[in-house]
């Protein structure tokens, strides 16, 4: 699959915008990424291995989180897997 | 410093939106190509802010906006190079919460104040470090080009 890599992330990519990886689901294909590119762990992962709350994964165009299988969810070589920061702030102190 | 340099027509536009959504905080994204200290933007993206519960000091991108967003700087050869919004009725400084919430280390994040409806000041701040535990705003120079 290929997996898009945002802006910030790109110099723990080694500079790229797009990662090719195989797998036989998302979870599989995240391990095949940051194997390759062990930089992204710390972005993308809690020490724990969770993936960070602010880090939104859409497979295709679907939510990873409302998946019913999640990241478990099987793909396939021709599927897109985009890595998205949230955006949010405001005025507001709370 | 760094310099985020962006077009008039671009300067212009985030700065009315701030306008056209007061007392409510818009936000949208800025489109480029990096420079060796900074950005050049040469777009911006109008996004919604889907905190209408708090509107008026609050906002957010929904992700799947942003990952529209994001398809659409590549389908046209560039990057995201930030993001912007306003404070009405407040300074154009970050504040806590848009400190907590910034998570695009390397981008631009500019604010506008808006006063009584119309665009005050605009500050550009790079969320400058190497991870997410290390990150810091930086003020920007903006360089408004003609």
């Amino acid at each position: 699959m290929t997996i898009l890599i945002p802006t910030p992330l790109r110099p723990y990519a080694a500079g790229r915008d797009t990662v090719e990886v195989n797998g036989n689901t998302i979870a599989e294909a995240l391990d095949a990424l940051t194997r390759t590119h062990p930089e992204l762990q710390k972005h993308l992962f809690t020490g724990e291995g969770k993936l960070r709350a602010f880090v939104n994964l859409y497979f295709n165009d679907e939510d990873v989180r409302y998946l019913p299988a999640k990241e478990g969810t099987k793909i396939s070589a021709t599927d897109t897997l985009t890595i998205i920061p949230s955006i949010a702030g405001g005025a507001s102190r709370s | 410093m760094s310099v985020l340099r962006v077009t008039r027509a671009v300067y212009n536009s985030i700065r009315a939106h701030g306008e056209e959504t007061y007392p409510n905080e818009c936000c949208g994204a800025l489109l480029g190509s990096p420079l060796t200290e900074g950005w050049e933007v040469v777009a911006s993206v109008r996004a919604g802010n889907t905190r209408t519960d708090s509107a008026h000091n609050r906002y957010n991108i929904a992700p799947v906006e942003l990952v529209k967003i994001e398809r659409q700087a590549r389908g046209q050869g560039l990057e995201i190079a930030g993001f912007y919004h306003s404070h009405p009725d407040h300074p154009a400084q970050w504040s806590a919460t848009d400190f907590a919430e910034a998570h695009w280390l390397g981008c631009s994040y500019v604010i506008t104040s808006v006063s009584k409806g119309r665009a005050e000041m605009t500050n550009s701040f790079r969320l400058a470090g190497a991870n997410e535990e290390e990150k810091q705003f930086e003020q920007q120079t903006i360089h408004v080009e003609e």
